[in-house]
């Protein structure tokens, strides 16, 4: 299978939608662009299966590699493992219900979608790539498109948050830079230097150079999964997006960042992994528990999901620091598992935003009765948010918990503890919401002119569903899937410890 | 009366530079300032000769150069008076300090 | 060995039923699809009493002891080679009669609630939720796993949660249902830390593999959960007692019994089913699924014996004041759960001395019938009048003779008077008390005799007192399909004390022989007749001299009627403490602190623009000037430092 085509579809999409003439026209180009990218992503899943079950044991499939500028020896090197494959399932997820979710987009329309479409680009191009220039080159692909979407179709205090947005993930950017380039300059492969992420982690880079350049690369690709202390752009950053974007940037954004600490400042600076373990666990440890409380006290619905998406990120990175094998399947189901759920439950603030035209928990009630559809919608993804089983959130929390109590420090099973307490504060704060919101008495008697979900959210909803309940119901193919992924990583790890 | 040398020459173009300069630092108008920097070139044009008479009495490069600098000299005053006039046209003013839109 | 995947059904039927009718019931079963909830169950219990006839009497036994079989299993999550989460099927005594009883009730409710829940707009969403609630229980109920039991234990906890939030336009139900959630929810945490550390040192998360891992003494397993110790307790009691929270959230045990009482907001036959008679049990369950680990754990299982009978004793004190029909109901539950829960807490492992076990067990199935009984009477009650409150009620014995008689036969039942069900399964818990504490035998007598008062308080209260007024009346007693559950249980009531119990359900399999001493019951029995007695002299008749008693019991009375003010403690921690000193202080820094910061960052850097921007100031003139002075310094630079 050619992986390329991965990054030319939504790229040929894009183009044509540029030629396009009215919302109808643009909106079925793009429907029928990411069903294509939908299905090939499907094709991928099975043919990589297919290789796998025929015995191919290499790290990675569906190998290509093409010089594209000798001089600095970068390469455009693409191929995919089971972690990659999932991600790029997730992506084609998300992509098709957030095209499905702006169907009535009437403002710029033409550009609205090709920024969404260009933005798809940047994560499979990211997902795919195997140098870890190309690697950089795509996630500042898909950092750009995010600030004209929310500085142009966003609501609120839009210009602010996307100029937060942009600044700080461009400062995320910046320091993976440096820590990219510190790889680079740190490598020598048969007198060469390369940026290649196979040929990087053949070698064994020196571990003072591990230990200096491993803080840039991962807090750097931590900003974009919300790393306390540098999470404050997601809150205003999603709440101030269009319900696609908001979609886009917690399902798909955030997860660019996990990826980048596993697959980049994980396995390429093991050693480095192991040294600031106890940093990064303390982080994510604060982020899942402060996130979870702060969450508590929001009033808007979208920061409420904003700050549990917080919250809930801090399992990646917690799953991460942790270095169990158990644990880094756990932190990659749970970037799964959280981008279909965070984006179902944009979706449903979305659909329900644009009815009631407030977003206010106080103002909203009785939802259930006037809009069941999109209540319960918005119930399940309550439900899956707090971990319920049968969702894929409790798989990933799970598996992360299982993993995490595995590494025997005293200290970390400490932080596991009081990483398991968050489940009961996200029940918390997610019933008061759906109590409030979907329950209760109607609170504005325009609610029961209320239409439901039209069949386009119906059907961008379902998308969503099915895949969280799949992931929910038989966990084992996902496991299975990522396991040699996240196991080629861990005996990286592994032996780099050992070594030390 | 004694012989004049290259240190007097060079006196000379010094005096003019640096009347060039201070005009052109200290005029608003701009006609004024490019006569300014007609007197800088000029002075730079006297250098040249000067230094090829006395140190390469053979060769012709100085004036050469010096020839180039007035064809140039020429250019230049074209098109900065196009410029001022353009100036003049938007703003009905020649005055320099009047021309400050194109700051931070 | 037979082939029992057929059991696989049990539970799968109400989940297709919950998913035909949760997808398509309003659509198109509108009015089928109580009938649809109700054939599935049907389905289900024939099965399952055709599974513990199986179990029981044909091939459950090897060599006179009931062995423990699986079913089925397959692996559904591995976490690390020796780790996974397995879905999988157990039988054993107490799975097989947990499954009748599950089945069971649930068949009734689903019956019951053909006539009660009639005419409801979401009807086909209300039998959804009961299904998945079945489906819940007997997945629970049927776990080899620690981590199977803990999920469907969060999946019976949600549907619990769907279904006290039944009437959601109420905001006094929404609170109910989100207290139930989030009570047990807190409980289930320590469930999770009491998991993680019993899989972490056993390195299995099987029933099977764990018990056996901890409980023989010579393991590396035993020896290492038992030599860490934290705080001055093993591993093992940490673990066994997080365990325990866990069933305790669920079971409504002191201190995490205040859901239990608000969750009486669901509809009546909801709490019938979840709140009386299977899933406040879950964790009387867990307990003994656990058992044989628990039993060579004293501090542990003490704290089981404690817990369990104080909260037996408290539940019975605040029966005796409430005046919300349902919630005497709900307190008497809790009170019974104590029984069950201290019966365990002071049996022993095997023999002779496994009798709390099997009294425990034997309480859990002939309550489950007298109390859901009680419910669905109740139920009845109020779909005549319309109201909780007894103040509304009155005299309608000879409105509703079916419900009266069965009332009747079940306040016998649970006050434990010969030949009823509950006189047989109470006694064996006082001998079990008797044999091992004193103290605990005590309390348990003094609350055999206050159960006997409340809920003779409560019958005399709805049937007797004064006349019913027949205008507010507008309908009779109820449809068929109201009344049979009510025959059917009543009989079971009658006769559940006679299910041979000790020989089939035990801590080890084997059978104990047991014998009802007539000397030893005189005491409990003497009790609940003078509690009757009580109830009679002051209830039968409408009269001041409750209202006398209790303004002379003054403050006591007081509290009992606020149940203790513990409610309000809570309150108190979560709105004061959590919201207000935890929640908004991490929002307020997370919005000024942190965010405050980077916007600090923002803004000193557009400050520091602000103050060097004046260079850029337009003018050809300076540029001109720096331009020049920066040649100055280069030449300068070049002339004077450069060697």
């Amino acid at each position: 299978m050619n992986l390329s085509f991965l990054i030319l579809l939504p790229f040929v999409t894009a183009i044509a939608i540029l030629f396009c003439n009215g919302l109808k026209q643009v909106r079925t180009v793009a429907l029928i662009g990411t069903a294509a990218q939908f299905l090939l992503s499907i094709d991928l899943l099975f043919v990589y299966w297919k290789e796998r079950t025929t015995g191919n044991n290499s790290p990675f499939l569906f190998d290509f590699n093409y010089t594209w500028f000798a001089p600095l020896n970068i390469h455009y090197h693409i191929g995919v493992d089971g972690i990659s494959v999932a991600m790029i399932l997730l992506t084609a997820f998300v992509v098709i219900a957030g095209v499905l979710v702006s169907w009535t987009q009437e403002s710029m329309n033409k550009e609205f979608f090709f920024l969404l479409l260009f933005l798809s680009v940047g994560a499979y191009g990211y997902f795919i790539s195997l140098d870890i220039f190309t690697l950089f080159f795509f996630l500042e692909v898909a950092v750009i498109p995010k600030f004209l979407l929310i500085g142009i179709w966003g609501s609120g205090k839009k210009e602010y948050s996307a100029m937060k947005l942009a600044l700080m993930l461009m400062a995320g950017s910046g320091l993976v830079f440096v820590g990219l380039a510190g790889l680079y300059y740190g490598t020598n492969f048969n007198g060469e230097r390369t940026f290649d992420l196979l040929q990087i982690s053949q070698m064994h880079i020196n571990i003072l150079f591990q230990k200096i350049f491993f803080p840039f690369a991962f807090i750097g690709f931590g900003i974009f999964t919300a790393l306390f202390p540098f999470h404050t752009w997601v809150p205003d950053g999603h709440s101030s997006a269009p319900t696609a974007a908001s979609m886009f940037l917690a399902g798909i954004s955030m997860k660019l960042g996990g990826y980048g600490c596993l697959r980049v400042a994980t396995y390429l600076m093991p050693e480095g992994a192991h040294y600031y373990a106890w940093v990064i666990i303390l982080l994510s440890t604060i982020a899942i528990i402060y996130g979870a409380f702060a969450t508590m006290m929001q009033k808007d619905l979208k920061y409420i999901n904003a700050y549990s998406s917080f919250s809930h990120c801090g399992f990646v990175l917690l799953g991460i620091g942790m270095l169990t094998q158990t644990s880094i399947n756990g932190a990659v189901l749970q970037m799964v598992s959280h981008g279909l759920m965070t984006a179902l439950f944009f979706a449903a603030i979305g659909m329900i935003y644009s009815r009631t035209h407030t977003r206010m928990v106080e103002q909203l009630g009785g939802l259930l009765k006037v809009i069941p559809f999109i209540s319960t919608v918005f119930v399940i993804a309550g439900l899956c948010s707090l971990g319920l089983p049968g969702f894929s959130g409790f798989v990933a929390e799970m598996t992360v918990f299982m993993g995490a109590w595995q590494n025997p420090d005293q200290w970390y099973r400490l932080a596991t503890i009081l990483a398991c307490a968050s489940i009961v504060v996200t029940a918390v704060y997610i019933l008061r919401a759906a109590g409030k919101t979907v329950m209760g008495p109607i609170t504005d008697h325009h609610y029961n002119n209320l239409s439901d979900a039209t069949w386009n959210e119906k059907l961008a909803a379902g998308i969503l569903i099915i895949g969280i309940v799949a992931i929910g119901i038989a966990p084992f193919w996902l496991n299975q899937l990522i396991t040699p992924g996240t196991e080629h990583i861990m005996e990286h790890v592994g032996k780099a410890i050992t070594l030390k | 009366m004694s012989e004049i040398t290259v240190t007097h020459i060079l006196f000379v173009s010094t005096a003019l530079f640096f009347t060039g300069m201070y005009g052109l630092f200290t005029r608003r108008n701009m006609i004024t300032m490019l006569m300014s920097v007609e007197l800088i070139l000029n002075s730079v044009n006297i250098n040249f000769v000067a230094f090829n008479k006395y140190l390469y009495p053979g060769k012709l490069d100085g004036v050469f150069f010096t020839i180039f600098v007035i064809t140039i000299a020429a250019a230049e005053a074209a098109v900065a008076i196009a410029i001022i006039i353009n100036l003049y046209r938007s703003h009905h003013s020649i005055d320099v300090e009047d021309a400050s839109e194109l700051k931070y | 060995m037979n082939n029992y995947l057929y059991i696989a059904f049990i539970p799968l039927l109400p989940l297709a039923s919950f998913l035909v009718l949760g997808l398509f019931g309003r659509k198109y079963f509108k009015t089928f699809s109580g009938t649809v909830g109700t054939a599935s169950l049907l389905a289900s219990t024939i099965l399952s009493l055709y599974t513990a006839y199986h179990y029981f009497f044909i091939d459950g036994k090897v060599n006179g002891v009931f062995q423990q079989i699986i079913a089925f299993k397959y692996t559904w999550l591995q976490f690390s080679p020796n780790i996974s989460i397995d879905m999988g099927i157990i039988l054993d005594p107490i799975s097989v009669m947990m499954l009748v009883v599950v089945t069971f009730v649930s068949l009734m409710v689903h019956v019951f609630s053909l006539g009660y829940m009639k005419g409801e707009e979401r009807f086909a969403t209300y039998y959804a939720f009961l299904s998945l609630f079945t489906f819940s229980m007997l997945g629970l109920v049927l776990s080899s796993n620690i981590f199977q039991i803990y999920m469907f234990w969060e999946l019976v906890g949600v549907s619990s949660f769907l279904l006290i939030g039944y009437y959601f336009e109420k905001p006094s139900a929404v609170a109910a249902a989100k207290k139930a959630f989030i009570v047990t929810r807190f409980a289930d945490l320590g469930f999770l830390i009491g998991i993680l550390i019993l899989a972490f040192y056993s390195g299995t998360l099987d029933f099977g593999v764990l018990i056996n891992k901890l409980t023989s003494i010579q393991s590396p397993e035993y020896l290492n959960i038992t030599a860490a110790s934290f705080l001055g307790a093993s591993m093992l009691t940490w673990g066994l007692t997080l365990v325990f929270i866990g069933g305790a959230g669920k079971s409504a045990m002191f201190p995490l019994h205040i859901w239990l009482p608000d969750a009486m907001e669901g509809p009546t036959p909801v709490s019938a089913l979840i709140h009386a008679a299977t899933m406040v049990v879950a964790g009387v369950y867990l307990v003994a699924r656990l058992f044989p680990v628990f039993s060579i754990d004293v501090t542990a299982l003490q704290i089981v014996t404690y817990v369990g009978a104080f909260s037996a004793l408290l539940a019975a004190i605040i029966a005796c004041t409430q005046t919300d029909i349902k919630r005497v109901l709900a307190y008497s539950t809790m009170s019974q759960i104590g029984y069950m829960m201290f019966a365990l807490g002071v049996s022993k492992y095997g023999g002779e001395n496994g009798l709390g076990y099997m009294a425990s067990m034997f309480h859990l199935f002939t309550h489950a019938f007298f109390k859901s009984l009680l419910f669905l009477g109740a139920g009845a009650v109020i779909h005549l009048v319309h109201s909780n409150e007894m103040k509304d009620m009155g005299g309608l014995r000879k409105l509703m003779p079916i419900t009266h008689i069965t009332f009747l036969i079940a306040c016998l039942a649970i006050a434990g008077i010969p030949p009823f069900a509950g006189f047989f399964s109470k006694e064996e818990i006082l001998l079990a008390a008797f044999n091992s504490n004193k103290l605990i035998y005590g309390i348990a007598v003094f609350t055999s005799g206050l159960t006997a008062f409340y809920m003779f308080r409560l019958y005399y209260n709805i049937f007797w007192s004064k006349e019913a007024d027949i205008h507010e009346i507008h309908h009779g007693e109820g449809t068929f399909s109201m009344k049979l559950p009510l025959l059917i249980l009543g009989a079971l009531a009658l006769t559940s004390g006679f299910v041979p119990i000790a020989s089939l359900v035990t801590s080890d399999g084997a059978v104990l022989e047991t014998h009802i001493d007539f000397g030893f019951s005189a005491l409990p029995v003497l009790l609940a007749v003078a509690g009757i007695l009580l109830a009679t002299y002051l209830y039968k008749r409408e009269n001041s001299k409750p209202q006398t008693i209790a303004n002379s019991l003054g403050s006591l009375y007081k509290a009992a009627y606020k149940k203790f003010y513990i409610d309000e403690v809570y309150l108190f921690i979560t709105k004061k403490i959590i919201f207000n000193l935890i929640g908004r202080p991490a929002a307020w820094i997370d919005k000024n602190i942190v965010d405050g910061f980077m916007n600090l960052l923002a803004n000193t850097t557009a400050k520091i623009s602000e103050l060097i921007k004046g260079l850029q100031s337009g003018k050809v003139q300076n540029y001109a000037l720096y331009f020049f002075g920066g040649i100055i310094g280069l030449a300068a630079l070049f002339i004077y430092l450069w060697k």
